[in-house]
């Protein structure tokens, strides 16, 4: 677990809000992390986690809110604003959603090379740090439909981190993967944080969530119920709705 | 040498050649042409604003609604009339690229439209531009899938290609017709014209087949019976 230390936040998000047809699903959610922090979001299933992440990078366009990368606020209308904002905040996908025609390398590579303008031979150097830095490095030649599901999502990992995020958003990292492939994105996961990593993750792994996270926030029909820090929320919440779906998801998942 | 062999080999074979040359000639720049044509047609029909979008499903319709033969009599035939004069030989490549194009266009179309949007989210999430996700990350993979069809009508292309005779562009079927007219030996001339299609058909099957080899990875691979 890392402490924060640096006050001013890295990213905040304010009175986000976003509905699809005449349903709300996000009804005005607030939130801040600085620098090294690591936030967990959990809630039940439709709850909106996923919904949250993809408008704090605007793959989903928020109707309402506002959201600022060091203090400045991001316009999504400004494409060129847009492009540079996604490659500081790395995103991370429940079903890796890895580039399926180009091998690891090549995944990694080509933000560099493509988005960030690098030299094709610095490019390549970097990417393949970044693999072996995920304990990639002997499979960078290999196509994503030769990797298992716990190799993809680290090419993932590798991939955002190439670009050298400020913030990354991790949504259910684990939850596409065979549970004997959980532990090895765990660490890397773990190691990120470890390293300082300011991270926002969406995950029903209960146990992993109480180890990484320096806050805990439970979410439900698109509102945040309750935030804090993982004890108190998986042990002692204030709020009854809380407290239910904490009991149940430990009993479900163990500590 | 004298009699049917002597006939086919003075008299045929080399008429034949000249319209296998040209064939080639019209085929093979129609068949590029109309491959990139449909690639741009298909991504404006899928990834494109508005005012792209309908000029090239205009474009497709009209491509594949109007009867070949009917779109070169109007390149050759009838653009004369507002004073644009194509030779038989341009006027039969532009008219094989735009008609085939409009074909392949449907092939890539299908191709983009399986594309899961997760691919779409990846490249946006990385911070490429609408533009750099369609040709980096869209496309390589859409016309990996797309091949299998695209190399059929490039298969099609190759016998449609016989209908530039009927707008003067003399190529193996029209060299065929023209000595058949003069001898009334029309068995023998176009039993010979139909095995050079084979054989240009065969060819160009493997060729194709070398280019999906080339470009199959792991994840892409084509079940060829
Ligand atoms: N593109 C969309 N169009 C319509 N409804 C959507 C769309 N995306 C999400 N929803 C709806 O929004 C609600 C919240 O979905 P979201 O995926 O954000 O939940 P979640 O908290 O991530 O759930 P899970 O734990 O299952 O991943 C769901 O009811 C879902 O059906
Ligand atoms: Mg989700």
């Amino acid at each position: 677990m890392t402490t924060a230390t640096d006050s001013a936040p890295v990213l905040t998000v304010e009175g986000i809000r976003k509905s699809f047809g005449n349903k709300e699903i996000l009804g005005g959610v607030d939130l801040s992390i600085r620098r090294g922090e690591i936030k967990v979001l959990i809630g039940p299933s439709g709850a909106g986690k996923s919904t949250l992440l993809q408008s704090i990078n605007f793959l989903v366009m928020p109707d309402a809110g506002r959201i600022c990368l060091e203090g400045r606020p991001v316009d999504p209308s400004d494409r060129k604003g847009l492009c540079l904002y996604r490659q500081q905040v790395g995103m991370i996908f429940q079903e890796f959603n890895l580039f399926d025609h180009l091998t690891a390398l090549g995944n990694v590579e080509i933000g560099l090379v493509r988005v960030k303008k690098m030299k094709r031979s610095q490019a390549r150097e970097r990417a393949m740090a970044e693999l072996e830095r995920v304990g990639l490095g002997v499979h960078a030649h290999k196509y994503p439909a030769e990797l298992s599901g716990g190799q993809k999502q680290r090419v993932s990992i590798a991939r955002a981190l190439a670009l050298d995020p400020k913030v990354m958003l991790l949504d259910e990292p684990t939850s596409a993967l065979d549970p004997e492939l959980i532990g090895e994105v765990h660490a890397v996961i773990r190691d990120l944080g470890a390293a300082g990593m300011t991270m926002i993750m969406a995950t029903h792994q209960i146990g992993f969530a109480r180890a990484l996270a320096d806050e805990i926030i439970f979410m439900e029909n698109g509102v945040v119920i309750e935030q804090g820090p993982p004890d108190k929320i998986l042990d002692d919440a204030d709020c009854e709705r809380t407290r239910e779906f904490c009991t149940k998801i430990t009993e479900l998942g163990g500590r | 040498m004298t009699g049917e062999l002597g006939f086919i080999v003075n008299d045929l074979m080399p008429a034949l050649m000249r319209g296998l040359w040209m064939s080639i000639r019209l085929i093979v720049p129609s068949a590029v042409l109309g491959f990139f044509l449909g690639v741009l047609a298909g991504s404006c029909r899928v990834y494109g604003v508005r005012a792209l979008r309908w000029p090239a499903d205009l474009y497709v319709a009209l491509f594949r609604g109007f009867p070949l033969l009917v779109q070169l009599y109007i390149w050759y035939f009838g653009l004369p009339r507002i004073g644009i004069y194509l030779s038989p030989y341009v006027a039969s490549v532009v008219g094989f690229s735009l008609c085939s194009g409009a074909y392949h266009s449907e092939y890539i179309r299908g191709a983009l439209l399986s594309i899961k949007k997760g691919q779409l989210q990846a490249a946006q999430a990385v911070g490429m531009t609408r533009l750099q996700t369609i040709l980096y990350v869209i496309l390589p993979q859409a016309v990996r899938r797309a091949l299998p069809g695209c190399g059929n009508e490039i298969i099609y292309l190759i016998k449609y290609s016989s209908l530039a005779y009927m707008v003067t562009c003399i190529e193996l079927t029209g060299e065929g017709k023209i000595i058949a007219s003069a001898t009334f030996k029309y068995t023998e001339v176009f039993a010979v014209v139909g095995v050079i299609y084979l054989a240009l058909v065969s060819v160009a099957s493997w060729a194709l087949g070398k280019i999906e080899d080339r470009l199959t990875i792991p994840g892409f691979e084509y079940h060829r019976a």
